[in-house]
């Protein structure tokens, strides 16, 4: 921000186009030069604006319009194929999410189900993230990459190699068959389902309580545990209430993209347990219900904007969060 | 596996010892790092790189199922890989989407990332945070609303519509990577070439280009990567006649249980995590210099 400001200020009122001057000055005096002296006079957006367009245009045309589409299929009467009639406004596609008696319960499961994973996230990545601002540089660089592991992994292979793990009789279950879980089923449950997406959003817990916990001075963390107080305490007053800007950031980016995951419940999970993302798939290809399928896509859409604003609010910009995962190393998307 | 994650340990210790000597005892004696952290670090660690590194003695595996552990010792799922015609075929597909999907992102991408260097205001800053977009919005949402509209475009199953569809799902990694290279470009320099007479066609290319070409760079890699393994909008525009890679992959498990997917995904792994590799010690070298 800073260093954008400067800028403004030295680079002044001046011409976007630094060299347009030149450019023209060199075409001579005939038409040629009038036409360019002419177009010089017309005052031309600046050239930023012209950049901007092929962007607002791909995006608009390919994103904008289907979303707004389907916004609008939500809030029109259904006409069936080949009946005359012009559609009208209604909101019963909307009504009708939350007296099918399906939707509400599947909105639900999917919630409970980002909230457990939620809290595993959090669980495994506080650790990973104090061990983060606690190593020298190398092992830090080593510890991201790891922790980006998930994050540049093709979604498919990532999920392939959890159903090898989770299938019956592989890797997990005898691993729990060790520690006297005989015979525990996590292909096609819940828990099977948790334990892979924890993994794979355990960067983007990770990423903001790295930010977060690398900010906080140690010192006052030894200062409490000189003046006497026990290592748990110490933590619990002291430390724990200066991360929390960062758990917030993390446990909401975590939340609101578990809310949106399609691929590994639909390779992992049961069918009888679908969440929404299913739900939304299904009624798009399976039922043709495009009116009810853009009801409830603008709403998943509508809770996850206010929820990455939330985020946004609390600590860190989700979006460079995200990509500065990407980018940096990755990351993701 | 395990080689993977004990490096933390040594790693610290090697840095330890790069330290002064009475910094490090400092260091040890009033504030050590306990053991017990490394332990659930390393195990961190495993939980997050197993999933993905299981993929590679499977797709050694002589079994027609996807039961571990693998038996036998064969490269018969890459041979299946490499001559069943739906196989190739889709990685091919996937291959030349990536590739031009990533051409379109980047143009656009840098383009926008330009444009908006130079612009201010509250307009400009909405018009960013616009085009951020994608990256915030569930895959799910975006993937239904896009088939909808691509069927009554005529784009689903054709290249031309996973080509748009996966670069606007990219150019948002691009502008973020080019805005962060931009945010150390000097503009002056575009003053000084601009005052020797260069015009700004000449100046962007000779200039600002070579100078924010790691963002462009950058933003491009990731561009390919998204589009290379883009599932969901992929599953909702595949047709019989053109799917991706990750869409066999998937039909693979849900459909045809065809063990060919361990070789696929353990190909995909390491040349993606080479990729990665690279891109970070290039960047790591650059950043030293």
């Amino acid at each position: 921000m800073t260093t954008s400001r400067s800028r403004r200020s030295d680079s002044g009122p001046r011409s976007p186009l630094p060299g347009a001057q030149a450019a023209a000055g060199s075409s001579g005096n005939g038409l040629a030069g009038r036409v360019v002296a002419g177009l010089r006079r017309v005052r031309w957006p600046s050239a930023g604006w012209l950049l901007v367009i092929p962007a607002v245009v791909l995006l608009g045309g390919v994103l904008g319009v289907p979303l707004w589409q389907s916004f609008w299929r939500s809030i029109q009467t259904v006409i069936p194929l080949g009946e005359p009639g012009t559609p009208g406004f209604t909101l019963d596609h909307y009504r009708s999410l939350f007296t099918d008696g399906v939707t509400l319960k599947v909105l639900a499961r999917t919630a409970k189900a980002a909230a457990i994973v939620t809290i595993v996230t959090l669980i495994l990545g506080y650790p990973y993230a104090y061990l983060m601002t606690r190593v020298g540089p190398r092992a830090r660089g080593v510890l991201v990459v790891l922790v980006l592991m998930p994050f540049w992994t093709s979604a498919l292979a990532r999920n392939f190699g959890w159903l090898i793990l989770l299938y019956d009789g592989g890797l997990v279950q005898s691993l729990l068959g060790l520690f006297g879980f005989e015979n525990v089923t996590l292909y096609g449950t819940a828990a099977g389902v948790t334990l892979a997406m924890s993994q794979v959003l355990l960067p983007y817990m990770v990423l903001p309580l790295f930010s977060a916990l690398g900010g906080i001075d140690r010192r006052l963390l030894l200062a409490a545990r000189s003046l006497g107080s026990p290592p748990l305490v110490a933590f619990w007053k002291v430390y724990w209430p200066l991360s929390r800007g960062g758990v917030a950031a993390g446990l909401i980016l975590v939340f609101t993209l578990a809310c949106g995951f399609y691929v590994t419940p639909a390779l992992i999970g049961s069918p009888r347990e679908s969440l929404v993302a299913q739900l939304l798939g299904q009624r798009t290809t399976q039922l043709l219900d495009f009116a009810g399928a853009g009801a409830l896509g603008t709403l998943v859409l509508v809770i996850t904007l206010v929820l990455v604003a939330w985020a946004n609010r609390v600590g860190g910009s989700v979006a460079t969060i995200g990509v500065s995962v990407a980018g940096q190393t990755r990351s993701a998307r | 596996m395990t080689t993977i994650a004990p490096p933390d340990d040594q790693r610290t210790s090697a840095a330890d010892v790069s330290t002064p000597p009475a910094r490090r005892r400092r260091g040890r004696g009033a504030d050590p790092t306990p053991i017990w952290l490394g332990i659930i670090g390393a195990l961190v660690a495993l939980y997050l790189v197993l999933p993905t590194l299981i993929v590679i003695p499977m797709s050694f595996s002589e079994a027609t199922t996807f039961v571990f552990p693998p038996k036998g010792n064969s490269l018969w799922l890459y041979r299946n890989f490499f001559t069943g015609d739906k196989w190739l075929e889709s990685l091919q597909n996937s291959f030349v989407v990536a590739v031009l999907a990533a051409v379109l992102a980047t143009a656009v991408g840098t383009s926008a990332a330009l444009g908006l260097h130079q612009l201010r205001g509250r307009v400009a800053r909405l018009i960013r945070s616009v085009l951020m977009f994608p990256i915030l919005t569930p895959s799910i949402v975006i993937a239904t609303a896009v088939y909808i509209s691509f069927l009554k475009w005529h784009l689903t199953g054709t290249l031309t519509g996973y080509v748009f569809a996966h670069a606007a799902l990219a150019t948002p990694l691009v502008l973020v990577s080019v805005t962060s290279a931009l945010g150390t470009f000097d503009a002056t320099y575009l003053r000084a070439s601009a005052s020797l007479g260069a015009s700004p066609w000449r100046s962007f290319l000779t200039v600002t280009l070579p100078l924010i070409s790691r963002g462009v760079a950058t933003g491009a890699v990731l561009a390919f990567v998204t589009s290379f393994d883009e599932v969901v909008i992929a599953l909702f525009l595949r047709s019989p006649k053109f799917q991706t890679l990750p869409v066999q992959m998937y039909n693979s498990v849900v459909v045809d249980i065809d063990p060919t997917i361990a070789a696929s995904s353990s190909l995909i792994v390491v040349t993606v995590s080479l990729i990665f590799l690279v891109a970070l010690l290039v960047g790591a070298r650059k950043q030293r210099r």
